[in-house]
């Protein structure tokens, strides 16, 4: 390690640490506002689940790399614009979250639906108000998977050029040169394991009635939740 | 009054689950839809509130259509309530019951006090209002399920089963607390069940479903089990319908003889069972003076609990129940305070029993609402 | 898409020690040798925690790690200290100072699902079928290999897709190191080329795509053979509306299904 790089570096090391929290962050944020909608629809209607999955499973086969590089053309955007990172990782984290949304709509107990219809929620309401505060559990831990996957992805946008962590890589691979890559392998971690513990305090926060379900038994929701880390990128479903 | 006109529900899978329903459940009381598991009770319960629409026919309450007006503003006005409460477990025990109040735009604070007063009216500590479902008791979700149902004071409760996944001790306790409340409400309750016990114990009129959606009799239980229409019924209701139907005589008719009692601390003498009781004359025990050793006091460890006791109002079937269950064979009658009055038999029981089954046969049948079934015409 | 087909239709695109077929066979020797090294030491691992039910806080915290360490950063830094190694070492063959920190990089990738899918397949078996298994007279390892593994058979096979998956889309970027090929070559060099360049890019991201489907497919279809047709998950799409609640804990079964 040469500590006397890392301190010479360190304003430029910070400012792409920066860069890559808001290029890993957006993504999952714009992606969960896309997601709710599309799985909540998906769930609900049966017939659209096989091709939505399929198409989610299609575009996590896209190659990060490809995707960085064929965006500019599509889009019309120079090739080193960050927009093509954030749209390219949004598309990943939609992939990956449609699927979420819609499974974890489904483990919300068919008696409290039941419950919900014969009260007179109107089918919007009800999915703000019951489905969703109930499924947050599930699509949490699949928001924690799409946010730590990002990070890393991000990174590989380093090859065509826009800069963050993953530019540590590249130089340090040029320059024959360890310690970058070191730094940026820590940033990465580093920041991973931030966003993480930010999403599971969220996850906390907005769902208090978890840890009551704790004292007792043992909620549905909460074996659910843990079901949903298990969940890896989407797959291909014919 | 919820009018069922030839109603009929039909899967596309060709799966019949009611067959041209016709019945009229009037306002104000208790009725049972039972029967066997696919006899389409729970398709008929959940077409009320539109939650299943019928294939063909209508059904009025009071006269206007169901789908006159939409589904979401119908079924805030009917409370449902079904087997396993379906609460929100993320909302809080008072939050839930609130919903329909907050939903129809009562103000979350007026919601949550008349939510608190509910929770008391069925039996649960209003300090439980803060907890989550999920720290409650299946007894007391189902509870709050009751209370959730009745927030919004809708004239109608339909009730899917709601006791049965229970423990038979809790379900007993559950049973009472609806009585008296229907007592105090005289709401217009539907309730399903394929417990015949439980329907003869809840409801003020059956309707007895046969597999494949066929309405077999819509009669007061003590008529269904008196005359049973058919005999899809007869098997229904059970071997055990005479006794059952003892249920709704009177055991007034009774002989009540004199029983000497004593108290703990007092020998016992003679060859018989001897009824102790406390210093206000409430029942403790039996004690058997054959067995107790001579001339030593009656302990609290000598006691034989008795059987259940009969109280004024109640039926013969309670009256029998009494006279077998004790240990001596002398069933205690008490009074309203639970003073012991004295004691009854067994064959007197039989014999005001027998002469009630003499009487009623020739009784011509309890007109029932209309009964009236496309295949079974009244 | 007119590039793409041209890239793809030439036949003379195909061949070659720079062709495609070459470029495929490097890809889907990396990949497969990758899952491969992956399973051999999630597989166990899994099994292992999910059967004692010990370790699984250490096994999320695992998985997590490896999913955090960024792909492209473990490669350089692997590939430099690969390349230091063999330069010092004149008896380890060059091409290894290459080639094992790549197939370490996609191992690592590997490892997580793997790992997460195993244990959690084999902690989602009925207790009370462990139990009978145990009241049969079965050991300890015997419970593990007839009742555990099988029943948990369907969430593993997801797993190993999902590893499948990542491993192929993550292998474009060995390209990097030159000498090493692979379908991302095409990614990485296409832009450069003097004719069709946006042909042969997507034309290489489309055969990585076709590549890892083809590849799910296959693991789908060992999976099918291998997975006892009561625990299969009824494709049917109709099911699946009216599916009941998950309970992980004795459901197994549906468990897998929110896997496919």
């Amino acid at each position: 390690m040469n500590w006397a790089w890392i301190d010479s570096q360190w304003p430029t090391i910070w400012q792409e640490f920066g860069q890559h929290v808001w290029l890993s962050v957006l993504p999952v944020l714009i992606g969960l506002l896309l997601s709710i909608p599309i799985g909540a629809l998906a769930h609900r209607y049966g017939w659209l689940r096989p091709p939505l999955v399929t198409l989610a499973g299609l575009t996590y086969t896209i190659p990060s790399l490809a995707l960085f590089v064929v965006l500019p053309g599509l889009l019309g955007t120079k090739i080193l614009d960050p927009i093509n990172v954030v749209v390219a990782l949004t598309l990943y984290t939609v992939a990956l979250l449609v699927r979420t949304v819609a499974d974890a709509l489904d483990t919300v107990p068919d008696d409290v639906r039941q419950a919900a219809l014969a009260m007179g929620y109107r089918p919007v309401r009800q999915l703000l108000a019951v489905d969703l505060p109930v499924a947050a559990p599930v699509i949490g831990a699949g928001v924690r998977v799409a946010t730590v996957s990002n990070v890393s992805l991000v990174a590989i946008a380093a090859l065509i050029g826009v800069p963050q962590l993953g530019s540590l890589f590249t130089q340090g691979f040029q320059e024959d040169f360890a310690t970058p890559i070191i730094v940026g392998i820590v940033g990465c971690l580093v920041l991973a394991l931030v966003l993480d513990l930010l999403i599971v305090l969220a996850i906390r926060l907005l769902t208090p009635w978890q840890r009551a379900g704790r004292i007792g038994r043992r909620g549905r929701s909460a074996a659910a939740a843990e079901l949903a880390e298990v969940v890896g990128p989407a797959e291909v479903i014919g | 009054m919820i009018t069922f006109d030839a109603v009929s529900k039909r899967y596309p899978d060709g799966t019949v689950a009611v067959n041209e329903l016709t019945m009229e459940i009037p306002s104000g009381s208790t009725t049972v839809l039972v029967g066997p598991s696919g006899c389409g009770k729970t398709t008929s319960l959940r077409m009320i509130n539109r939650m299943i629409d019928p294939s063909a026919g209508r059904i009025l309450i009071d006269g206007t259509d169901v789908t006159a007006v939409p589904a979401s503003r119908l079924r805030r006005g009917i409370g449902y309530v079904i087997q396993n409460a379906g609460l929100f477990p993320h909302r809080t025990v008072l939050d839930n019951v609130a919903t329909v109040p907050v939903l129809t735009g009562t103000p979350r604070a007026a919601a949550r006090r008349e939510a608190a007063a509910l929770l008391e009216r069925v039996g649960l500590d209003p300090a439980l209002g803060r907890r989550y479902p999920a720290q409650l008791s299946g007894g007391q979700q189902q509870r709050v399920g009751v209370a959730r149902a009745l927030a919004a004071d809708p004239p109608i409760l339909l009730m899917d089963e709601p006791f049965s996944a229970v423990d038979p001790v809790v379900r007993t306790e559950l049973q009472d607390e609806l009585l008296r409340l229907q007592a105090d409400l005289g709401k217009t309750i539907v309730f399903v069940t394929h417990d015949i016990d439980e329907a003869i114990k809840l409801g003020d009129r059956l309707a007895i479903l046969a597999v494949g959606g066929r309405l077999a009799q819509f009669a007061a239980p003590s008529q269904v089990l008196a005359a049973p229409a058919d005999d899809f019924v007869a098997g229904f209701v059970g071997r055990d319908r005479g006794y059952r139907a003892l249920s709704f005589t009177a055991g007034d008719g009774i002989a009540v003889r004199p029983e000497p009692t004593i108290r703990i601390g007092d020998v016992p003498t003679g060859a018989d069972w001897l009824l102790v009781t406390d210093d206000d004359g409430h029942p403790r025990g039996w004690v058997d003076a054959a067995a107790h050793p001579g001339g030593t006091p009656v302990a609290e460890a000598d006691l034989r609990l008795g059987g259940t006791l009969l109280g004024p109002g109640g039926s013969v079937r309670t009256a029998l129940d009494a006279a077998l269950s004790s240990p001596s064979g002398r069933g205690v009658a008490v009074d309203a305070d639970g003073r012991v009055t004295g004691s009854i038999r067994a064959a007197d029981v039989f014999a005001v029993a027998e002469r009630t089954a003499r009487d009623e046969p020739g009784e011509p049948p309890v007109p029932a609402p209309a009964v009236l079934s496309k295949d079974r015409p009244a | 898409m007119n590039g793409v087909w041209t890239f793809l239709s030439d036949g003379a695109n195909w061949v070659g020690p720079d062709g495609i077929w070459t470029r495929i066979a490097e890809h889907l020797q990396y990949s497969v040798l990758a899952l491969l090294i992956a399973a051999v030491i999630a597989l166990p691992l899994g099994a292992l925690i999910g059967h004692t039910g010990k370790g699984i806080t250490a096994a999320v915290g695992l998985a997590n790690l490896l999913r955090a360490l960024p792909s492209l950063g473990l490669l350089t830094l692997l590939v430099l200290w690969g390349l230091t190694i063999v330069q010092d070492n004149p008896d380890i063959p060059a091409r290894w100072g290459l080639y094992v920190p790549s197939i370490l990089v996609l191992v690592i990738l590997g490892i997580p699902p793997i790992l997460t899918n195993t244990y959690a397949g084999i902690g989602a078996v009925d207790p009370a079928v462990r139990d009978a298994a145990s009241g049969l007279g079965m050991t300890g390892g015997q419970v593990l290999r007839k009742v555990e593994l099988p029943v948990a058979a369907p969430l593993i096979f997801a797993g190993l897709r999902s590893a499948f998956l990542q491993i192929v889309a993550t292998a474009t970027i060995l390209a990097l190191v030159v000498t090493l090929g692979g379908l991302g070559r095409f990614i990485l060099d296409g832009p450069k080329s003097p004719v069709n360049p946006y042909g042969i890019m997507a034309g290489g991201a489309v055969l990585v795509a076709v590549l890892a489907i083809v590849g799910d497919r296959v693991i789908a279809a060992i999976g099918y053979a291998a997975i006892s047709p009561g625990l299969r998950s009824n494709g049917r799409p109709g099911n699946r509306r009216r599916r009941p609640a998950l309970t992980t804990r004795n459901d197994p079964a549906a468990l897998a299904e929110v896997q496919q």
